[in-house]
């Protein structure tokens, strides 16, 4: 049986929902999604930008649809230690469905407008009609297509011109399974407004329960000198699945830094694509991720400048433990015009066992002259050296390996401004590494 | 008491052998100095003794009553043994504070004390640092890194005053040091002589041994030590060189070897 006649026994029987809610655009992009996945199926090993990824086996599990639950196991001190007490606002989405009741708004600036995905569909879903498509029809594969048919809400964060947000807003994704597993798709989109500056959280976090796929897409659209800084924890259960996707579309001028942690799933993907539409805009893509045991992680990432005068800055470091098994596949693409692109990309990973492995694979697609694109990757181990010094002085072996470990991540760790969350990941890195504390 | 006794050391890395046949012992409260050209194995003695596995080690060396070569490096930096590096490593990302605190918890741990929090550590380091002049800026920042080479033997003997060793060996401390740095290191180095502590002080020149001045001068050539003295047969070695030194002795270990034919 192929991939793509498997999937109707799993994934692709999952037909999308009819809302009379919905109006006639959003019930025929869902429609024609659905229709793309049940023809073209899922992507496989010969798909350039999934060769890594082993997307079978999940292909056979039987999963159910998440439904909005009526109550909620959940409170907001298990939500603290689930995903940290960032301050600020934190919004709550359940098995892909948004839960007022868990969620604190009240700190918001009344300028700053934050709401349920659905409910912004029944409000005025005009405004959402250019954005819910695009990823859909600018990556079509098995997992957007589901994503646009499937979707039934998530957030929608709209930032107006201007304005100024001195505490982040915190989305937390909260994966809470019963005893089958469940498929959910949360939606999320950010609109910055111009000139304003805003910090987006994204936790996805579950409850350990059955196995579960979170088919999340995420799309941040910045304006012109919009400033946005996007920080993303994907801490999920060691069972679950998480296929992930941030679309990002920059203005002129605008600055965005994505910042993704990746600690948790037997599976998981994360999938960044950015595009520098006009000149003058600066995007920064930071990553850790830690695979150990089985697990898969793995990073693809997009840069495409597509406007002069861009700037783009990547650091991902992985450190791979275990039998576990780290992805980069960074890809860089200047457009024809796209003069005086400055674009760099660094890649290093730590292999701390036999069994670790790592594919870093930078890809540099170049139609502009005029252009510096610096790209580096290096695959290691711990250093003798180091580790003798360490030891030399009383550490014991193991506690000197787990302290240059968290060294060699807090390179990454050390680049999240923000202070809240940078010390809730320093804390779960730590804790992974015998316990060491913020050096 | 013999803090330090080491029984014909042998060691090989990569099959060459480069300590043939080492004895040594070395009393609680004097220095003794190790001398020797590039290559003579000095640095090998130093790393063989705090406990490097890259070498296939054979002999006896017995610290403060235990069988030292059978002891993890860890578990011999827990008994009181020192290395400060000829080359301190850097360790991007880990703060100098941390790491110091961490390491003098674990030596704590064995001499059975409380451990220290980082209040406490602080106050300790802050007064410790003044024996080698060392600002306190740099405890902040993450070990060795972007020190100059003064600034990473200055901190080797801060983290020696530190850790309070029961035996210090000192692997060419001196290397790299201007005049005042090495005052300031040899000062710091001498504060810390004491009646319970031994130190092993690895040169190449003479000139630390003017700052420091050692109880037993001991040459080593090829693996071997050829010559023992006290401090003036490093004022001796001055004036002929190791060539003279080590022309006398393979004259003597080839009239030795003679008579046994």
């Amino acid at each position: 049986m192929n991939a793509a006649a498997s999937a109707f026994q799993g994934l692709a029987r999952l037909e999308p929902r009819t809302n009379g809610r919905h109006p006639g655009w959003l019930a025929e992009l869902r429609r024609s999604a659905f229709q793309w996945v049940s023809e073209r199926g899922f992507p496989t090993v010969k798909d350039e930008a999934w060769k890594y990824t082993r997307v079978g086996p999940l292909l056979e599990i039987p999963f159910a649809p998440a439904e909005p639950a009526s109550t909620h196991r959940l409170s907001s001190k298990a939500l603290d230690q689930l995903a940290g007490d960032l301050g600020g606002t934190r919004l709550v989405v359940v098995n892909g469905y948004f839960v007022a009741q868990l969620s604190s708004l009240d700190k918001l600036p009344t300028s700053v407008r934050v709401r349920s995905l659905a409910s912004a569909l029944a409000e005025d879903a005009e405004v959402l009609r250019p954005f819910l498509s695009r990823s859909f029809r600018d990556h079509p594969d098995g997992f957007t297509a589901l994503s646009a048919a499937l979707a039934e809400d998530g957030v929608l964060v709209q930032i107006p011109a201007h304005a100024t947000l001195a505490e982040p807003i915190h989305i937390v994704f909260v994966s809470d399974t019963g005893a089958a597993p469940i498929v959910s798709h949360p939606r999320c989109l950010v609109l910055a407004g111009p000139s304003c500056t805003a910090t987006i959280v994204e936790s996805y976090v579950g409850i350990l329960g059955d196995v579960y796929l979170n088919n999340a897409v995420t799309d941040v659209v910045l304006d012109e000198s919009a400033v946005v800084e996007h920080y993303k924890l994907q801490n999920e259960t060691s069972t679950a699945c998480c296929i992930a996707r941030l679309d990002v579309r920059q203005g002129r001028g605008s600055r965005f830094s994505s910042h993704v942690v990746a600690l948790g799933g037997s599976l998981g993907r994360h999938e960044v694509h950015v595009t520098l539409e006009a000149p003058g805009a600066e995007v920064t893509l930071n990553g850790l991720y830690m695979p150990r045991n089985e697990q898969h992680l793995e990073n693809p990432t997009t840069i495409e400048h597509a406007a002069p005068h861009c700037t783009s800055r990547q650091l991902y470091k992985g450190v791979i433990a275990g039998a576990g098994r780290g992805v980069f596949d960074g890809r860089i693409i200047v457009r024809p015009g796209a003069i005086k692109t400055d674009a760099s990309q660094t890649n290093k990973n730590l292999l701390l066992s036999e069994a670790a492995e790592v594919d870093t694979r930078p890809r540099l697609e170049i139609f502009a002259d005029d252009v510096k694109c610096a790209h580096g990757a290096t695959v290691g181990q711990l250093s003798d050296d180091a580790v003798f010094y360490l030891r030399s002085r009383g550490i014991p072996d193991r506690a000197a390996r787990d302290l240059l470990t968290y060294a060699f991540a807090n390179e990454v760790v050390g680049l999240l401004h923000l202070q809240s969350f940078r010390a809730h990941v320093q804390r779960l890195v730590g804790s992974r590494l015998g316990g060491v504390e913020a050096a | 008491m013999t803090m330090l006794d080491i029984r014909n050391l042998h060691a090989k890395i990569e099959g060459r052998e480069i300590l043939r046949g080492i004895s040594l012992q070395v009393p609680a409260g004097s220095v003794h100095a190790i001398m020797g050209p590039n290559g003579s194995g000095k640095s090998t003695l130093a790393q063989v003794l705090a406990g490097r596995e890259a070498y296939d080690v054979s002999g006896e060396v017995i610290y403060d009553g235990k069988d030292l070569l059978s002891m993890s490096p860890e578990d011999r930096a827990v008994a009181g043994v020192f290395l400060a590096f000829q080359y301190p490593i850097e360790i991007p990302g880990v703060g100098n504070l941390y790491f110091l605190r961490t390491a003098l918890n674990a030596v704590r741990k064995q001499r059975g004390l409380e451990q220290l929090d980082a209040m406490d550590f602080l106050a300790l380091a802050k007064e410790r640092m003044k024996l080698v002049e060392m600002d306190p800026s740099f405890m902040s920042r993450s070990v060795n890194e972007g020190f100059s080479g003064g600034e990473k033997k200055r901190n080797e003997i801060f983290q020696m005053a530190i850790l309070e060793p029961k035996l210090a060996i000192l692997d060419e401390t001196d290397s790299g040091l201007d005049i005042d740095a090495l005052r300031i290191v040899a000062s710091g180095v001498n504060a810390l002589r004491s009646k319970d502590r031994a130190i092993l002080l690895i040169t190449h020149y003479q000139r630390l041994l003017d700052y420091i001045v050692p109880d037993r001068v001991h040459v080593l050539a090829s693996g071997r030590i050829v010559s023992s003295g006290d401090k003036d047969l490093a004022l001796e070695l001055e004036k002929h060189g190791y060539a003279g030194i080590e022309q006398q002795a393979t004259a003597r270990s080839g009239a030795t070897q003679g008579a046994a034919i």
